[in-house]
């Protein structure tokens, strides 16, 4: 989900955001690396470079772990350690642990309609953070420090290898704790703990999924539901309502000679933001599934 | 699913408690009836002020204002009762409050020109863009301290005329008349909440031009409440606003003619900084892009309230480390090592003490320090405005003298002499040589020593750790942060010295 201005986009090959499932016993193992950037960004509506800040980019290299408890339920966990610069100005970058993640994916529902096969995911996910980092140092901080949960909805209809996905999320974001005890948002508080705006997001795509080869293209919106704008010259804030429409595509390629082994490719772009940086994003992962039981 | 239930559990309380709506009501433990024998800033003569008696408490003009009062608080909202609670904390601190919320929405710099100038505020002109003011921080001391100044004169004043009438309060003359606060026997004609309204608003007409409205809602609000609370009449209050807005004139004065207008210079003045900078070829430079004029850098020529100009210039510390001595090469080092070796508790001290953009400044983080301890104090009104104006006349000067020694020497940044030194906060647009936190920090804790004398080490200790945030933060030299506490404690001591000369003492 793309959170903030330092932005970080994750995407792997059975996400908590596609209708990919891992059958029982099977586990996942992952390892991802995302690049981010961007040299613009939107205060408020109005959108300017930043050239105390030159360029912004993030790196992320993820660890993950998906297990299929049963053929219908999947559970995942992963954490990310993130480091973000700056290329021009002074301020230094902020790396750390970022938030251990974890979903539960359930297949609730597997209907064959025409000629297709109609399915619905609910998927309930959490993130708490896994370091003491500095949330309240927007735009460079590695994250905002807040513990969510969120549930997603996730329609797919699949017809041959074709398949078209819509889905809605709705992340509960909690207090956080910043290291002053007071701030400015429209209005002053005179207290360390900052309310964290909830975030909705829809996503659609489409796409080509076969035993060897995904490729999958996503249009997502990102709305903050509450928070306020960046006046103009201002710092960013953790509270900001931060909202991004992002279009991005996603490949997948399975090794056939090497069972169990794939990489999956990505990238994002912003194409249109408010509070938040038109970052450029993209990835590269390699998967190893592989059954943790011996067939019999 | 156990890890959703517990971020669930933990995410779910979204209520946050501010600290300012848990203040208790004012409730002094000595009237100080005596403050009208106080010394003031700049009034000189209460006879030169023009408050009428008040009509007596059989007149029908006074049983008016009574029935007034019984009709407010026959059917009280509530939001009138929130407004009660809120107010009843103390005009002074709550005006306070109002003005540090206003600072942080004006402290941020103008966006520049297409042409990489900076368009500068216009008070002529005060709502185009940049809006007048850009509260940065000499701006916000003398902001400050002109308020707590004026408030302080004009309640000396309403204490004269409180004991030259000795008109008792609404609740003593008619028994249907709710106190919906604590009662007091000071006598309650002129009101002292409306002596400090009338005297903020017309202050904060100059200062904070764009935020009339704002104001003046803030105003309607205060002067209903000491109604619907049963403590003053409509007569009390008007009475009030009256004094506190004659008061007013003198500081609106002052203010007019103190230079602070022309504090922002020319591009002659910015240009001839760098020849008579201390360190010929290494003076400060501009580090934000594209380079910004520095800020107020005629400052140090603004009238300050304790001493006069010269005793700015001797008060001016002697001068930097030059860049070719081994000192300064071993400072360098020290700030670019904090910079790379940098713990997440600087981090957080590095950020507590930031106050930088949007924020109050530092002048204003010292009040919000002062309001969280004088709260617990049980002072009258009048010594809040004491305390406030001896603070807040300490931090204005403290930039005077400091602003002085920056741009007397304009010396460089750190970041200017190892461009590989980042940092962990934005770098002020301003030069290095003295740090302003710690001259505000060594001013602010010693006269907050000199009024809390039982809090012992606690102010002096917290203006340390604002003064070192400054070198964790690698935006300053370590001489930068300890030769401007050292400044700062002697600005300190001039409002420490008349604090002890004032008639209010300590208490």
């Amino acid at each position: 989900m793309a959170c903030c201005l330092t932005l970080s986009q994750y995407a792997q090959a059975q996400t908590d955001a596609d209708a990919i499932m891992i059958p029982k016993n099977y586990l996942c193992a992952a390892g991802v690396y995302t690049h981010s950037q961007w040299d613009h960004y939107w205060e408020g509506t109005f959108k300017r470079d930043a050239p105390n800040l030159g360029t912004v980019s993030s790196n992320a290299y993820m660890l993950g772990f998906v297990y299929g408890l049963t053929n219908t339920i999947d559970v995942s966990v992963s954490l990310p350690y993130v480091s973000t610069n700056a290329s021009a100005g002074t301020l230094r970058g902020e790396r750390n642990l970022q938030d251990v993640s974890a979903y539960v994916k359930w297949l609730a529902l597997k209907q064959e309609i025409g000629k297709g096969s109609l399915t619905f995911h609910a998927i309930l996910s959490g993130s708490i953070p896994a370091s003491n980092y500095e949330a309240d140092y927007l735009p460079l901080s590695i994250g905002l420090h807040s513990k969510n949960v969120a549930l997603r909805g996730l329609v797919n209809y699949q017809i041959s290898q074709f398949f078209v996905a819509g889905a809605y999320q709705y992340v509960r974001r909690s207090n956080i704790t910043i290291d002053r005890n007071s701030y400015y948002t429209t209005e002053m508080h005179y207290t360390n703990e900052v309310e964290m705006p909830n975030v909705s997001n829809y996503l659609v795509s489409a796409g080509f999924r076969s035993l060897q080869f995904n490729a999958e293209a996503v249009l997502t919106k990102v709305n903050t539901l509450g928070g306020f704008d960046i006046r103009k010259n201002d710092n960013p804030f953790p509270s900001n309502k931060m909202n991004s429409t992002l279009a991005g595509v996603i490949f997948k390629y399975s090794f056939q000679k090497i069972a169990g082994l794939e990489l999956t490719a990505g990238g994002n772009y912003v194409l249109k933001g408010r509070n938040v940086g038109q970052a450029r994003t993209g990835y590269a992962g390699i998967y190893y599934i592989f059954n943790t039981r011996k067939e019999k | 699913m156990l890890l959703g239930v517990a971020v669930c559990s933990s995410s779910c309380k979204k209520d946050i408690v501010d600290r300012t709506q848990q203040y208790p009501a004012l409730n002094p433990s000595s009237l100080d009836l005596n403050a009208d024998t106080w010394k003031p800033v700049l009034l000189s003569d209460f006879s030169t002020l023009t408050v009428v008696a008040p009509d007596a408490v059989t007149s029908p003009a006074y049983l008016a204002d009574i029935n007034e009062i019984k009709a407010s608080q026959r059917n009280l909202t509530a939001d009138q009762k929130a407004s009660i609670k809120y107010w009843s904390a103390g005009a002074v601190l709550r005006w306070n409050e109002i003005m540090r919320e206003l600072v942080a929405k004006h402290n941020v710099a103008p966006y520049q020109n297409i042409d990489g100038t900076y368009p500068a505020p216009n008070s002529a002109n005060p709502f185009n863009y940049p809006e007048f003011p850009f509260s940065n921080p000499p701006y916000a001391a003398r902001a400050y301290a002109y308020v707590s100044a004026a408030q302080y004169d004009a309640l000396l004043a309403a204490w004269h005329f409180k004991n030259t009438y000795k008109r008792t309060a609404p609740y003593k003359n008619d028994a249907a008349v709710q106190a919906l606060i604590p009662t007091s026997e000071l006598p309650s004609y002129p009101s002292e909440d409306a002596v400090v309204e009338g005297v903020t608003v017309e202050l904060m007409k100059l200062l904070f031009p764009t935020e009339l409205e704002y104001i003046n809602q803030k105003a309607q609000e205060e002067k209903l409440y000491r109604i619907m609370a049963g403590v003053n009449t409509r007569g009390e209050i008007t009475a009030g606003e009256s004094l506190g807005k004659q008061v007013a004139v003198l500081f609106a004065a002052r203010a007019r003619g103190d230079r602070a207008g022309k504090a922002i210079g020319t591009p002659a003045v910015w240009a001839a900084l760098q020849t008579t900078a201390i360190d010929p070829g290494k003076f400060w430079v501009s580090l934000e892009t594209p380079k910004r004029p520095p800020m107020l850098p005629l400052f140090s020529k603004v009238l300050p309230f304790l001493f006069d100009t010269l005793t700015v210039v001797s008060l001016r510390p002697a001068a930097p480390y030059l860049s070719n001595s081994a000192e300064f090469k071993k400072e360098v080092d020290e700030v670019a090592s904090y910079s790379k070796n940098r713990s997440r508790s600087q981090e957080e001290q590095v950020a507590f003490w930031a106050d930088g953009i949007g924020t109050y400044t530092p002048a204003g983080h010292w009040d919000a320090i002062a309001a969280d301890e004088f709260v617990t104090q049980n002072y009258s009104e009048v010594r809040w405005a004491r305390n406030f104006a001896l603070l807040n006349m300490a931090e204005m000067d403290a930039a005077i003298v400091c602003w002085d020694t920056k741009y007397f020497y304009f010396n460089q940044r750190p970041s200017q002499a190892d461009p590989l030194i980042k940092t962990l906060t934005g770098v002020p647009n301003f030069p290095a040589y003295t740090s302003g936190h710690s001259n505000f920090s060594g001013a602010a804790a010693t006269v907050l020593t000199y009024l809390l004398p039982d809090r012992g080490s606690k102010f002096t200790d917290l203006a340390q750790a604002a003064a070192m945030s400054r070198l964790y933060g690698a935006i300053h030299f370590r001489s930068d942060v300890e030769v401007g506490l050292v400044t700062g404690n002697a600005v300190g001591q001039y409002a420490v010295n008349r604090g002890k000369a004032d008639g209010a003492g300590i208490k």
